[in-house]
């Protein structure tokens, strides 16, 4: 029975903007959508302690390399994203190969990636005459709006539909890792690096493999959300705050569980929006100033996360089904 | 290059406490950068809302980061000291987020600054502004007042000998739970500083911390970690690129590069720049 519940859960996601067409509500699915796809991608490494801050410059590539290449070259976005998750890659792989050659782990490789999110940003401040700089950027409207060259629709229920493919494919890639034996190799090396080498696992190689995936990945994410948004800011996908916003909601939902980034980014997503809603202006600050206190309670408290610590208490009150 | 040496006064101190912390404690404050940040509004509340003299703000201020600093220890390091480093980083990263947003919904989004302009001494045709003066000089009386309590004192040898080895020390008794207290309240303090003298130069904003606190691990991390003298040379480093990179071009070039240096020196020298190689 429960081999059956992903595809009726997705059946039903997917006929749902057909029934149900407000727009609020469905934009704030897209958006959960996008983010989940992105936390996704971050858990796909994180979750092997290869705890990255880097992710916010590998989301800001995705994004700024979409919308820079139809601006200035037009360049379809069908060309400009793979063009932006390669080169994403290429900046995870320059980065990340050094980090692992030389065993730079824990700590260090989170401030090492730190640093990389920090260069991404202020390049795309220094060089505001081409991006924008903090102001934002726009990629330029497809005349007559919706174009699948451009990849610009007026419809929510179509970018609805292409998040929710998106966003299926990231947790499809996750379970395949789960159940590869890179994930194996992985483990091994979170536990020791060492030991892991002794047995015969590349651990140089293994780490890349990884790494690159994710860097991949979140650069897809980055270019989804300007094409959606049609609106890129630094702050908005680049930089430290972003890394650390998907750090959190992920341990927020659960780094080990492949819907865990998922639960994190509904939680999140939904607490800034009702909080918007319910204070208005008055409510700047106030979602972070709860993210935050959930965040240290979640790490002290529940550090399996919400998704993983559920799944562990049905463990143990023995209702194992699946 | 005078100013990129008096930058590097002003981040050596910045460093100075989170150093002193991450070599000690082993756990990175992500939330460092924001603990000065408070200490600015602190200082900018005493001093302009409360009309206290500026020498009596100051360590009212210093004091009340200390605070800050232990209960920052108490409640949230010290339950998870045994965790995984990352789980620890992630907590201050919380913890960042909270008193960020805490500032915002406080004190409001606006630039403040306390209305006082030091005098600019003209020398040889440069300009070099009193305050950076001041912070320089308060760098480096800090980090020898650090250094001689770190060699000098019996709780500064059993300090060091905690940063050392954490499991045996409290086997030689060694109460851990007090040097990491101590520790943790001294950090606090030299952020009390740090935020006493930048407020003279900057505006503090709630996103303040930002701005510099990458830049302070770097530096930590680049001068070794616990090395007091290897992050005020990494200090003065980081700021001569930052402030001759931003001459020629712009700030985030400087930024840029200071970042890219890093990046290359951990490759170079995992150990940060003044390691003695074994």
């Amino acid at each position: 029975m429960t081999r059956y519940v992903p595809w009726i859960g997705g059946v039903a996601l997917a006929v749902l903007p057909f029934v149900y067409r407000q727009p609020y509500p469905l934009h704030i699915l897209i958006i959960i959508l996008i983010w989940s796809f992105a936390y996704t991608s971050w858990s796909i490494m994180g979750r092997f302690g290869l705890v990255s801050l880097g992710h916010g410059g590998f989301m800001g590539v995705g994004a700024y390399v979409t919308a820079l290449a139809w601006n200035y070259g037009h360049v379809s976005p069908w060309i400009g994203v793979p063009l932006a998750a390669a080169a994403s890659a290429a900046l995870a792989a320059l980065v990340a190969y050094p980090c692992f050659r030389f065993r730079i782990t824990g700590h260090y490789f989170a401030l090492v990636t730190l640093a990389l999110s920090g260069i991404v940003l202020q390049v795309i401040t220094a060089t505001r005459d081409y991006t924008g700089g903090s102001l934002g950027y726009t990629p330029e409207r497809y005349q007559g709006g919706s174009s699948l060259w451009a990849l610009q629709f007026h419809g929510k229920t179509t970018w609805y539909l292409i998040a929710l493919v998106v966003w299926a494919v990231g947790l499809y890639v996750w379970n395949r890792v789960d159940r590869s034996m890179l994930r194996y190799a992985l483990e091994a090396i979170s536990e020791d690096e060492d030991a892991a080498a002794a047995t015969g696992v590349h651990v140089t190689a293994e780490k890349l493999k990884i790494t690159v995936l994710s860097a991949t990945m979140t650069a897809l994410a980055g270019a989804l959300y300007c094409q959606y948004q049609m609106f890129i800011s630094p702050d908005t996908v680049s930089g430290i705050s972003i890394s650390l916003q998907m750090v959190f909601a992920v341990v927020v939902g659960g780094i080990y569980v492949s819907l865990g980034p998922t639960v994190g980014a509904v939680i999140t997503i939904l607490l800034a929006e009702v909080l918007r809603i319910g204070f208005g202006t008055r409510a700047v600050g106030y979602d972070n100033l709860v993210y935050g206190v959930l965040l240290v309670l979640f790490i002290i408290f529940l550090p399996k996360g919400i998704v993983g610590s559920l799944r562990d208490l049905r463990r143990t009150a023995g209702w194992t089904s699946s | 290059m005078l100013n990129g040496l008096l930058l590097g006064g002003v981040l050596a101190l910045l460093s100075l406490g989170l150093n002193l912390i991450f070599g000690v404690i082993d756990v990175v404050w992500i939330c460092y950068a924001e603990l000065i940040m408070l200490g600015m509004y602190g200082m900018y509340f005493l001093y302009t809302i409360y009309h206290l003299p500026i020498l009596l703000a100051a360590p009212i201020c210093i004091t009340a980061v200390a605070v800050l600093g232990l209960a920052l220890h108490v409640l949230v390091i010290a339950p998870l000291l045994g965790a995984a480093p990352i789980n620890q980083l992630l907590a201050t990263g919380g913890v960042l987020f909270f008193l960020q947003s805490a500032a915002t919904v406080l004190f409001g989004v606006e630039f403040k600054n306390l209305g006082l302009r030091l005098p600019v001494l003209k020398v040889a045709g440069m300009f070099v502004s009193y305050s950076r003066l001041l912070a320089f000089a308060a760098a480096l009386v800090a980090m020898v007042l650090v250094y001689l309590l770190m060699t000098r004192t019996y709780t500064g040898t059993a300090i060091r000998a905690i940063a050392q080895d954490r499991q045996i020390m409290p086997l030689m008794g060694v109460d851990a739970r007090r040097i990491y207290l101590i520790t943790s309240g001294l950090g606090g303090a030299l952020a009390g500083l740090s935020a006493c003298l930048l407020v003279l130069q900057y505006d503090v904003h709630p996103f303040v911390g930002l701005t510099f606190g990458p830049i302070t691990f770097l530096i930590c991390v680049l001068g070794s970690l616990g090395n007091f003298v290897g992050g005020f040379v990494a200090a003065f480093v980081f700021a001569e690129i930052i402030s001759v990179g931003g001459l020629y071009l712009d700030l985030e070039w400087g930024y840029v590069f200071a970042f890219a240096f890093f990046i290359v020196m951990m490759f170079v020298r995992p150990e940060g720049l003044m390691a003695r190689r074994s």
